[in-house]
């Protein structure tokens, strides 16, 4: 391997990118309760239980409220008021369901401040991500899937589709709102009714959400929250009343799912982890690319399941781009996520950083080398560095396990044949990225990599007419578009 | 001139598996005992092993890459090949399914008839499946943005055991679809009938279609069910036959074992004795075993 250029420490220059603080006012939020209890038909309720959870701010590690941990009691209640509200609810025309979804989507879009400083507070995620894509994105979503709701005979299910009945839905803490608008804007447009937990590190915009059901004058039952932890989001999936599982998470946690519904009739799809590569060849425009790795892996602390975690950089410019790219990182802005200028936010939780933490502890063991720009974090709170590993075999943990975090592994290849062959050497297949400039590669890249979501040229972009979801271990099923429709009907 | 007359002895066949376009016999050296409807003898079937699915599987991810590669117009042509010979052989299909199903002569020779023709449904489906399941999508950005339908990979198929016409045109209907779309199948034959099955092996190695596209396995479907369920390199499970209520070839116990490896399932019918071969097939089966690619780009100057 060619000799590196030694790399020079950036400096932060003073008044060059020194920014004052520009912080969102957390009252924007609107009131936080000390405890909350489940949305079940229609009513903030109490737990049949006593056990109690608490949600902290992961930016502060303070405790921003109290919820229930679902017991199966309370999910029993829950699904039996689906039942019951899936009767009328189904029998309505589709035309009036999605009135119903128009104005959630209405009034999403009128609360989205205050639901965006809600959800990086409780999340850890910059305002300036909740604020331009979570929530545009939440409102979209229910915009678009309002639409279909009069127009399944078109949608290519045949004529007159049905729903399924009761939808059981599990989402992930890494873009609460926006998992629960993926998972209830569909079930709902085709008549289905859900019961929806939450993760148990980010409950609290879902239950605002269910203040804009009732806000909607969405019939009572139709949406139902409850919360709690994997034990309620498994009392949820088993439950002998639910016909439809939709679960958004972890791998281990989507196959332990599948195992439990095997021999049911309900139907499920899952959207599970990933390791996608992004792969830059040598003819790429390194500036966009380095933007594309930087929104790839960096965009909301890397939580994301289709982060760009593997970067796959042609050998000849492997210099040139990681030049680039350490000057670009050394320029991101750590910090409290209600600061409008910050590009990287808290760590989820403790739980998530000690794993991050682990990995990455895990990648210099086994010899690759680690990078990270000069960084100040805040004393308390959950935070880890943007960090860059270079010399990364693919044998090497963190070139094989999601990692969830803003920990990006280097690796390199010499032909296209390489690259789609260490792409592809995952048991995941959710997403790649692939820059060139050259059309015809890129098409052949496209054909050649097994993943449900491919960006040339650009990275992490998503809409609601977009399907979303994942070949191999990733899951099976798509969210959005079309194609999202599949998973709620009787098809 | 003799004087003595003889009737003419037959000549018997030796059922093979079919397995990576080759005729091998089980690797156990085992046969089995296939009977009619009244208990007679008609052939000893191969009694194929976990050892022989496994072999298949991998014959049938070696086939994917070509497969999958070659063009949908070209697929369509080769199955379109696979009616043309199986109408060549239709007397011997419609003897071999009235024994099979234990049905007369006519009814049988009806049902291979609608084998015939729905390979030819399927043969049109190859180069318009991705019309109907792909398209453009209008993201609010200056993005090009398309979604297109790709094969899944390896499918296990457990045969339709069940059902009337599921000898033959059950088989076909479960076979046909998922290598339409560009899948390679491992097929585990119904135990009772395979003949049929052990047959249309030996009609799609004279069709064109790649040897490994298409494998075929007789014997105990407890025994080679499971193996595809669980095999790692197997993407998606086709549990049509899965009638068994209980063991390793029920298809609880089958999507269980399918689930560590997060493969598709296909489940059976709520009751498969009931399901009806000649209805029109639609395009479920069609659009089970694929997956939905959506590439992104950046429209500018």
């Amino acid at each position: 391997m060619a000799k590196k250029k030694t790399i020079e420490e950036p400096v932060r220059k003073a008044g060059l990118f020194e920014y004052a603080p520009a912080p969102e006012s957390p009252a924007a939020a609107g009131d936080i309760a000390t405890s909350y209890g489940h949305f079940i038909g229609g009513e903030f309720v109490d737990s049949s239980g006593s056990e109690a959870l608490k949600t902290v701010n992961p930016a502060t590690e303070q405790v921003l409220a109290e919820f229930a941990q679902g017991t199966d009691e309370d999910v029993d209640r829950a699904v039996a008021a689906a039942r019951k509200a899936f009767v009328d609810w189904s029998a309505l025309p589709g035309s009036e369901r999605a009135k119903y979804l128009f104005r959630i989507a209405r009034i999403v879009q009128e609360r989205s401040r205050e639901l965006a400083v809600l959800e990086s507070i409780d999340n850890g995620k910059p305002i300036r991500e909740t604020r331009d894509v979570d929530l545009p994105l939440v409102a979209a979503h229910f915009f678009y899937y309002a639409g279909w709701a009069d127009k399944l005979d078109y949608a290519g299910y045949g004529p007159n589709p049905k729903p399924l009945g009761v939808a059981g839905q599990v989402i992930p803490w890494n873009f609460p709102l926006l998992m629960l608008a993926w998972k209830i804007a569909p079930a709902l447009a085709t008549g289905n009714t859900v019961v929806l937990k939450p993760a148990e590190t980010t409950p609290l915009t879902a239950l605002r959400f269910a203040e804009i059901c009732r806000q909607a004058g969405l019939p009572k039952g139709v949406v139902n929250i409850v919360t709690g932890d994997g034990r309620t989001g498994a009392a949820l999936t088993a439950h002998p009343d639910v016909n439809k599982v939709a679960f958004t998470g972890s791998t281990p946690v989507g196959r332990a799912i599948a195992k439990q519904l095997a021999g049911t009739r309900k139907k499920l799809s899952l959207e599970l982890g990933g390791k996608a590569a992004n792969i830059v060849f040598d003819d790429a425009p390194i500036d966009q690319a380095v933007e594309g790795i930087v929104n790839g892996i960096f965009f909301n602390q890397g939580h994301v399941c289709c982060a760009g975690s593997r970067l796959l950089v042609q050998e000849s410019v492997q210099d040139e781009l990681l030049d680039a790219l350490k000057r670009r990182m050394a320029t991101l802005r750590v910090g409290d996520p209600l600061d409008k200028n910050t590009d990287i936010g808290a760590i989820n939780s403790a739980e998530q950083l000690a794993r991050i933490t682990a990995l990455t502890d895990a990648g210099e063991a086994e010899g690759a080398e680690r990078w990270s720009p000069a960084c100040e974090l805040p004393g308390t709170g959950f935070w880890f560095k943007p960090t860059l590993f270079t010399g990364v075999s693919q044998a090497h943990r963190i070139a094989q396990e999601e990692i969830f975090g803003p920990v990006l592994s280097v690796l390199t290849f010499r032909t296209p044949e390489e690259a789609v062959a260490k792409a592809n050497n995952t048991p995941y297949g959710l997403s790649a990225g692939i820059w060139t400039e050259k059309g015809s590669r890129i098409l052949w890249m496209a054909n050649k990599l097994k993943a449900g979501v491919v960006w040339a040229n650009t990275f992490n972009k998503f809409d609601p007419t977009s399907p979303f979801g994942g070949y191999k271990e990733s899951g099976y099923g798509r969210e959005g578009g079309r194609h999202g429709l599949e998973a709620y009907l009787d098809v | 001139m003799s004087d003595t007359t003889f009737a003419r002895l037959d000549v018997f066949k030796t059922y093979k598996l079919y397995v990576g376009g080759k005729f091998p016999r089980s690797e156990s050296g085992r046969v089995y005992e296939v009977t009619d409807a009244k208990g007679e003898w008609l052939a000893n079937a191969p009694l194929g092993t976990r050892k022989d699915a496994r072999d298949a599987v991998l014959a049938a991810r070696a086939a994917v890459k070509g497969w999958a590669g070659t063009t949908a117009y070209n697929r369509g042509q080769v199955l379109y090949r696979v009616a043309e010979m199986l109408q060549g052989r239709r007397e011997q299909f419609a003897a071999e399914v009235a024994v099979s199903e234990g049905i007369g002569p006519k009814k049988a020779a009806a049902l291979v008839d609608a084998a015939i023709d729905r390979w030819v449904w399927y043969a049109g489906w190859t180069d318009k499946v991705a019309q109907i399941a792909g398209g453009a999508n209008p993201v609010a950005g200056p993005y090009f943005n398309l979604s297109t339908p790709e094969p899944t990979g390896v499918v296990g198929i457990v045969a339709p055991q069940a059902g009337y016409g599921h000898s033959l045109l059950g088989l076909v209907s479960v076979i046909a679809p998922a290598i339409a779309t560009g899948n390679t199948v491992v097929v585990a034959a119904a135990a009772d009938a395979p003949l049929p099955a052990l047959s249309l092996g030996e009609v799609l190695a004279t069709s064109d279609v790649p040897g490994g596209v298409v494998n075929i396995i007789s014997g105990r479907t407890a025994d080679i069910a499971p193996t595809l369920a669980s095999h790692q390199d197997v993407n998606a499970l086709d549990l049509t036959g899965a009638i068994a209520t209980d063991g390793p070839g029920a298809a609880p116990a089958l999507e269980a074992a399918a689930a560590d490896t997060l493969k598709r399932v296909v489940r059976p019918e709520l009751d498969p004795f009931a399901q009806d071969w000649t209805n029109a097939p639609g395009t479920d089966r069609l659009l089970s075993f694929l997956e939905t690619k959506t590439v992104w780009h950046p429209m500018g100057i």
